[in-house]
């Protein structure tokens, strides 16, 4: 069958060394004496990097950016085959690899399709029109009387040519120009269809799909030893009982850094357990105490910054409005536990990782093992959905530590479930501080102000080391410090400032400096606990105000694409202007678009409350998207659904559970997620833009439900909770 | 003394201790990595087998418990991908990362042997053994229905 696909990667190719050969070197090239060129091909500017056609006219597609389970892989495959006109399955994808494809950062922040699509759509436009100039030559026509169809071009008197014929003479080492036009939208044949997503097929018929299904020859299994808690210091252990296990070829200790490694996964299991039992540490600082985690860490260290401030007339008379929301840690939760396999060979180190960004994970691992990059390559395998940082890279540090014992053989080490809600860094606790005025049906005033640790402590800082087992090494090593990011996309400030013509306002963001339980980027990072602040405060000053929240947002926006998505979401759900709740059932909304310059999202929920038991559930929800020009309409509805159901879970039920001797979320029962018996239905709209950008999607619909999903609960019982997660107890405090 | 059992109806066998869980003889033994590791402890599903036609959690299934006894793994689950619920897994386009996939699979199909026509209630109340972090659970429903349909 000749299916599109993705490359199984030739294990054995990355077991003898690391080859480089081919053009990813300028990408550094100085903006001074270069063309800015768009998306990615700014920074990798060679046409070869992305596209190659063989002499059988398969093209071979090479991205910096890798599968999540957001299937932007298919996506970019039907960009590179809209362009050159080749059918989709003559498409092979090469996702992030050092040793082979462009350099792309991190795969975060719903930019692949801006990213690296852009740099696909333009050198696939440009390559397609040097095979045709090829062809016009070979036939002595004008270029402008050729047409092609699956790759192969024909000329006005019926002579052919195929893409494979012409492809030695193609030249693709050289850089873009950026100057071919791409398609118009109207000419899309395989662009904006619901095309099989490359990567499935394998998923569903137990076919090798992930790194933690990697089996190399004469592989080992690895597991590590976790302190019990943050900073703590490993005193002692029995090597000499661990050692004579069954299966056990090695103990690994490199200062508070504890590993074994066995000929077997289950021998592995049982003597890290062991290990674990016989390990004495003194343990480090106490964790925040949870009953005051807020108060204390607004008592930290902070870096302030106001980053949006308007000054206009303050009408009198107008009513004033405060409101403080919280949001606790919460976690990545991934259904696999982080896994990764790494090989040390004569000075060369090969690591398989599910990484969301291969090229910072490499420069991050070099610093931590002291080694030059160029000595390592990480290759990029799937995970599970990560959502974010969470111990994928972590783990590669830990499988490389492991495979400097282990005599050339390639150790695996997967997380166990209990170290991947332990150490995982998780998205920050959050404070959220709203004061608003309202005259005349119009807020007249408005302050917030956010208080977050950071939501960016990722591998390639330039300041420290952000992999976890390096803290605990005899040599130990720093993480880098919190950094404020740059709005419009922010980070804790992400969405933090309202989307709504407010012509008086200050925003302020507080940067938590300190650390004291780890954090990073979780899906959609601020944006989930903004959103939830601003449009839940929204509601209440509609409230205020004694007018239809919908309605108010109207009068509050200008921009025609979210009134659009407004519209859209309240004729889905058939919403009355002024609806009422029952007490027990009501409906809410929220609205987003996602870093104020992305996705626009309307989400309405339907909740009901069980008042005797606290439980709150959302049984329908319905949303309206605009996400620019559509690549995949059922890929881009699947994200939105995915977003609302990971949405309701994290606003039901997900807080990290600690107290100040440590983490004790520690498996699902400890660190519960939303189940079948509790997903919405959902009704999704999408709204196609075929003139404007293509925008991501994975993380537009997440704000929107938490914020629908408050709303709905106060239109239900005529109470508002501001506390996440909306625990029983929470819910019957709120009703008494 | 190694322990004779059969998976996916060919005769295996394992060296390993009795107490060893059957999702590590899988996955490394016999490398039938489709059963997934998640949890260890019986609460994500990831890892659903079934013994007998049973659907069991390989990780809380001992070796010991498998002699003489046949298990099917997702990779047995059809010689060419063809069950009727894996047609409709592709056809309602279920996955996102994929990770669970397998062990949703798993558990539906064991359902759907008992029960060829479920009720949604019924097919909710089923399914709740297994969990999904992307949020694919509505379209979870929409394939078992649609396979109960076309079967």
């Amino acid at each position: 069958m000749n299916a599109p696909r993705l490359t199984r990667r030739d294990f054995t190719a990355g077991l003898g060394g690391i080859v480089l050969s081919f053009s990813l070197a300028p990408q550094f090239a100085s903006a001074q004496d270069k063309p800015r060129l768009p998306g990615s091909l700014e920074t990798n500017r060679m046409l070869d990097a992305w596209l190659r056609i063989g002499a059988d006219g398969k093209v071979t597609v090479f991205t910096g950016k890798v599968e999540l389970g957001q299937g932007v892989i298919t996506a970019l495959a039907q960009i590179a085959a809209e362009e050159l006109d080749v059918p989709l399955a003559q498409v092979t994808m090469v996702p992030a690899d050092t040793g082979r494809t462009p350099n792309e950062g991190q795969t975060a922040g719903s930019q692949s399709v801006e990213n690296s699509g852009t740099a696909l759509r333009l050198a696939g436009a440009e390559v397609r029109a040097m095979l045709f100039e090829l062809a016009a030559r070979r036939f002595g026509v004008a270029a402008d009387t050729l047409k092609v169809s699956d790759g192969v071009i024909t000329a006005a008197d019926g002579r052919k040519v195929g893409y494979g014929e012409l492809a030695g003479e193609a030249d693709l080492k050289r850089e873009a120009t950026a100057q071919v036009k791409p398609k118009a939208a109207s000419d899309h044949r395989i662009v904006g269809k619901p095309v099989e997503r490359l990567d499935i097929p394998a998923k569903i018929t137990g076919g090798a799909a992930f790194v933690q299904d990697l089996r190399l020859p004469g592989m080992l299994h690895g597991r590590v030893v976790r302190p019990p808690r943050y900073g703590s210091r490993l005193d002692a252990f029995d090597e000499a009982k661990v050692k004579a296990m069954p299966g056990v070829v090695t103990v690994v200790s490199d200062g508070s850094f504890l590993g074994v490694v066995a000929q077997r996964e289950e021998q592995a299991i049982k003597a890290v357990t062991a290990l674990a039992a016989s390990a004495k540490w003194t343990a480090g600082p106490e964790l925040p105490d949870p009953a005051r985690v807020y108060e204390q860490l607004k008592g930290l260290k902070t870096q302030d910054k106001v980053i949006s401030e308007k000054q206009a007339p303050l009408p009198e008379g107008a009513k004033l409005v405060e409101a403080t929301y919280h949001r606790p840690y919460q976690a990545h939760a991934a259904i696999a536990p982080s896994c990764a396999v790494a090989q040390l060979q004569e000075g060369k180190l090969t690591v398989w990782t599910h990484s969301q960004g291969v090229y910072p994970l490499r420069g991050t691992l070099a610093k931590a093992l002291k080694m030059p990059p160029a000595g390592i390559r990480c290759i990029h395998m799937e995970g599970a959905g990560c959502y974010g940082h969470n111990g994928a890279d972590d783990v590669a540090l830990d499988a490389a530590l492991l495979a400097r014992a282990a005599d050339g053989r390639p150790v695996r080490v997967q997380w166990m479930r209990a170290d991947e809600f332990m150490w995982e860094p998780y998205g920050p606790a959050m404070t959220m501080q709203a004061s608003a005025a309202v005259a005349n049906g119009r807020i007249v005033d408005w302050s917030y102000d956010v208080w977050s640790q950071s939501h960016n402590m990722r591998p390639g800082d330039p300041d420290g080391i952000n992999l976890l087992a390096s803290w605990y090494m005899a040599e130990p090593h720093q993480p880098g410090p919190a950094r404020q990011a740059a709005q419009p996309n922010g980070a804790g400030d992400r969405n933090a400032i309202p989307l709504y013509d407010l012509p008086r306002h200050k925003i302020t963001h507080h940067l938590i400096m300190d650390n004291p339980i780890r954090t990073s980027a979780l899906r959609t990072l601020g944006a989930y606990a903004n959103v939830f602040a601003i449009e839940s405060f929204m509601d209440e000053l509609a409230a205020a105000a004694g007018v239809d929240p919908i309605e108010f947002r109207l009068a509050h926006s200008k921009d025609p694409r979210e009134r659009a998505v407004i519209e859209a979401v309240a004729k889905a759900a058939s919403w009355k202007s002024r609806e009422k709740g029952d007490g027990s059932r009501g409906r809410g909304i929220g609205y987003a678009k996602y870093k104020t310059t992305a996705t626009y999202t309307a989400v309405i929920v339907e909740v009901e409350v069980d008042r005797a038991s606290g439980t709150v559930k959302v049984p329908r929800a319905w949303a309206a998207v605009d996400s620019g020009l559509i690549i995949n309409p059922d890929g881009l509805t699947n994200q939105i659904e995915g977003g609302i159901v990971q949405s309701t879970s994290w606003t039901l039920y997900e807080h990290v559970r600690f107290d100040r001797t440590g983490i004790q979320s520690r498996d699902w029962r400890s660190y519960p997620i939303l189940s079948i018996a509790d997903a919405p239905r959902i009704e999704t709209v999408l709204i196609n833009r075929p003139t404007e950008r293509a925008l991501g999607a994975g993380e537009a619909s997440q704000g929107p439900a938490v914020a629908a999903i408050a709303n709905a609960f106060a239109a239900a019982t005529g109470r508002r909770i501001r506390d996440l997660p909306f625990t029983p107890e929470r819910v019957k405090a709120a009703l008494a | 003394m190694a322990v004779q059992f059969a998976v996916n109806g060919t005769p295996a066998s394992t060296d390993a201790p009795p107490h060893t869980p059957l999702l590590w003889v899988l996955r490394e033994g016999l490398k039938l990595t489709g059963t997934k590791y998640g949890c260890g402890t019986g609460l994500c599903g990831a890892c659903m087998v079934h013994i007998d036609g049973k659907r069991a959690f390989a990780c809380q299934t001992q070796v010991s418990d498998i002699a003489g006894r046949s298990v099917t793994t997702i990779e047995g689950l059809s010689p060419d991908s063809s069950h009727p619920l894996q047609k409709a897994w592709l056809a309602e386009r279920v996955p996102q990362c994929g990770y669970c996939q397998s062990g949703q699979i798993m558990s539906a199909a064991a359902l759907l042997r008992d029960k060829p026509h479920p009720t949604r209630a019924e097919i909710v109340e089923h399914m709740s053994s297994n969990i999904c972090r992307c949020g694919t659970y509505q379209r979870i429903v929409r394939a078992v229905e649609r396979a109960a349909r076309e079967g």
